[in-house]
């Protein structure tokens, strides 16, 4: 035996550094060991930017295509067909507006949903926390987001110089706040999914679907005010609503529904938090033996 | 004494067999529907061969125990190899102790970082460079972005494909993608390091420079490593210790020497302790269970597994059929302990084979007039097959035998093991 004696001789024998048990600590999060892996989040940020627009012509260009022409389909089909008022907000600004903060939230569900499955050769031969996956795609769609939000504010500054009256004060400060709450409430109902996609691939399949019924439940091509007020209470639980309302209130002085309503949203976004950790939890350390 | 860096104390997996969801919700509703009605479950697998394989190391419940009441210790600078047959629990010991799954009972402690290494390459991504690819490789071990900074100028050069570093690790070939991915694994500094089977990749320059990386690891370092691998070569120079794992059990948990030879003499099979019957042990797929009995008589005519160099052996296969086998052949083959073939025979090839007739039962015997094999020991594998080209069934490393030295010149100098595989007869004359 070559029994070299190493630094850290001095620790005492019980001093141990990882303990593995059949069963996690009760810990939703271990937030000191992502800290430990943020190198890491941040080169799966990178990596999550760069592997999507490598080998493209237009390379980051397309992230701007995408709500560009969605904006154009919606102001065609909802705008001048359907005829669907937008409460005096330019219609332009108005769609590609719910669209961008919508992409946000929708992106990041979608991925967080998958990360489990999709990750499963990477997670099958390396420890590394689980949550840094999905957290980092959150960031990285945080960059999307922005480039999206790029081409919303030139609109924007366009239609300033039209003549539109501008409905911007402090309450822009609110802004990182709302897409904070959109990102953790895509992030908390992604982690419900990927935890139960481990066993039942049938909800990746009808997830797309599920996302599309959500966006046409949401204020997205109607205003709010649209909504017939009987049924407000219920149209209020869906917790994108709020966070669409304040988008509206920040850039176009929108009015905001009750605050009982903001309360509710934040409510159950914490509590789908809490559920959808609960959940990744049970299935991250065992779900390589069954996937 | 030395402290110990890793304890496992009474360590099992469990896997459920066929007691797993169908991955959709509707296949399990259906199973459930069918089982309540008592029919038979519609989503079990067709293949029943390959159940019936897997159930044999299943207890009633249908649960394989992969690892069973495991428990060891590791000290510190120590390099610890694990051997055993595939499927012993090898793979699994390593998942737990790397953190890639849970276990289902017993715990695992660990004092310092962890490095494993059960795959190399894991976390490329084909469209990030080569340099790209370094720090996200490095990262998912565990590295910190100012460890692989450092460290960078050696892993490129050790990886010994500098002049790509800037090209995406797609075009890279498949060797290149290798030694960049183990430059990176080599170079992550982890109190324990963790290798699965890497070596059996690259070419032989490259698996020298892995080994010779693993060695340096732990002596000149102090660092422990545990090794996984069939090759016994490796395992006997680099590692202190072995630990002979079978049935997720380890059976032996010793000097490297002692168990890479221990485990060498029981490569054979489950046979070898003359526990199961020839009869009963079980096939690769496709095979029928045709042999019944195979074993090896001395000059005496008595079943026996140890001859003398130079004896005339017999060698016996009995074998039942179903149906009649036309034209039956029997062969056989004898390996010796590193796999190698050392001669093979078949009835065909000796006896010109019966083309006429069929036979569904016999004993066939090889006679040997003269065993030309040196000291050692060696491994039967036996088949039987049908009109010359099928094979219907196969045991393979059915028997082992050990040959021992004899005075085969009528000198009293007898020949070395050392001085090859076999001997002639010759007469020599020197003018």
């Amino acid at each position: 035996m070559s029994g070299v004696s190493g630094k850290g001789e001095g620790l005492s024998n019980d001093h141990w550094t990882t303990i593995i048990t059949p069963t996690r600590d009760r810990r939703l999060v271990d937030i000191g060991e992502l800290l430990a892996y943020r190198d890491l989040i941040a080169l799966f940020v990178k990596r999550d930017f760069i592997a999507q627009y490598k080998q493209t012509i237009l390379g980051p260009v397309w992230f701007l295509v995408q709500p560009l022409m969605t904006t154009i389909m919606f102001l065609v089909v909802f705008g001048k067909i359907a005829k669907i008022p937008t409460d005096g907000i330019p219609q332009p600004l108005f769609y590609m507006g719910g669209l961008i903060v919508w992409n946000y939230f929708s992106g990041i569900l979608t991925q967080t949903s998958s990360v489990l499955t999709s990750n499963a050769h990477l997670f099958s031969k390396v420890y590394f926390p689980r949550l840094v996956v999905p957290i980092a795609q959150v960031v990285a769609g945080l960059g999307r987001f922005a480039i999206q939000f790029a081409l919303f504010a030139s609109l924007y500054i366009f239609y300033l110089s039209i003549g539109m009256k501008s409905s911007l004060d402090w309450t822009i400060l609110l802004f990182p706040l709302t897409l904070l709450y959109v990102a953790v409430l895509g992030f908390a109902v992604g982690l419900i999914i990927s935890a139960f996609t481990t066993r039942y691939r049938d909800l990746q399949v009808g997830l797309s679907f599920l996302v599309q019924l959500w966006m046409y439940g949401s204020p997205i091509v109607y205003p709010f005010s649209l909504v017939p007020e009987k049924w407000r209470t219920l149209y209020t639980l869906n917790p994108v609503v709020p966070a669409m309302e304040s988008f509206k209130h920040i850039f176009f002085g929108a009015g905001l529904p009750p605050l009982s309503v903001f309360g509710t949203g934040i409510a159950i976004t914490l509590l789908l938090l809490v559920a959808g950790l609960f959940f990744f939890n049970k299935v991250e350390r065992t779900f390589i033996d069954t996937v | 004494m030395s402290k110990v860096v890793i304890a496992v104390e009474g360590l099992s997996k469990q896997y459920s067999l066929g007691a797993i969801s169908h991955r959709t919700f509707q296949r399990d509703l259906q199973s459930w529907w069918a089982r309540r009605r008592g029919k038979d479950d519609p989503n079990l697998p067709v293949d029943g061969g390959r159940r019936k394989k897997m159930e044999q190391f299943a207890d009633e419940n249908g649960i394989i125990h992969a690892l069973k009441d495991v428990s060891f210790e590791v000290k510190q600078g120590e390099v610890l190899g694990i051997i055993g047959k595939n499927g012993a629990g090898k793979s699994t010991l390593l998942k737990i102790l790397s953190r890639v799954t849970a276990p289902t009972s017993g715990c695992v402690k660990i004092k310092g970082r962890i490095g494993s290494l059960l795959e190399v390459g894991t976390g490329f991504h084909p469209e990030l460079t080569g340099r790209e690819n370094i720090y996200m490789n490095g990262a998912i071990l565990g590295m910190k972005k100012k460890e692989i900074d450092r460290k960078l100028d050696e892993i490129i050069d050790f990886s010994g494909v500098e002049r790509f570093m800037y090209t995406p690790v797609k075009r890279y070939s498949s060797g290149m993608f290798v030694r960049l991915a183990f430059a990176v694994a080599a170079h992550l500094d982890p109190e324990i390091l963790v290798v699965d089977e890497v070596l059996t990749v690259g070419d032989a320059e490259f698996q020298r420079k892995c080994l010779g990386k693993m060695g340096d690891v732990s002596r000149k370092e102090g660092r422990t490593v545990l090794f996984v691998s069939h090759n016994m070569a490796a395992v006997k120079n680099i590692c202190d210790r072995g630990l002979r794992v079978e049935l997720g059990r380890i059976v032996q948990n010793d000097a490297v020497a002692a168990v890479v030879a221990d485990y060498l003499s029981n490569a054979g099979s489950p046979n070898e302790e003359g526990l199961v019957s020839p009869g009963m042990m079980p096939r690769e797929r496709g095979y029928e269970h045709i042999i019944t009995d195979v074993w090896i008589e001395n000059k005496e005519g008595l079943r026996t597994r140890t001859v003398l160099s130079g004896e005339p052996m017999k060698i016996c296969c009995a074998f039942s059929s179903k149906k009649p086998i036309s034209n039956c052949g029997v062969g056989f083959g004898v390996e010796n302990l590193y796999g190698e073939r050392i001669f093979s025979l078949n009835n065909y090839m000796v006896s010109g084979g019966d083309k006429k007739g069929s036979l569904s039962s016999g004993v066939a015997e090889f006679r040997i007039n003269e065993l030309l094999l040196l000291q050692n020991s060696y491994s039967l594998t036996v088949s039987i097959m049908e009109n010359g080209t099928t094979t219907l069934d196969c045991l393979e490393r059915v028997v082992r035998f050990d040959v021992l030295s004899a005075d085969i010149y009528g000198t009293g100098i007898l020949p070395f093991p050392e001085q090859g595989k076999v001997y002639v007869r010759a007469s020599i004359e020197i003018r």
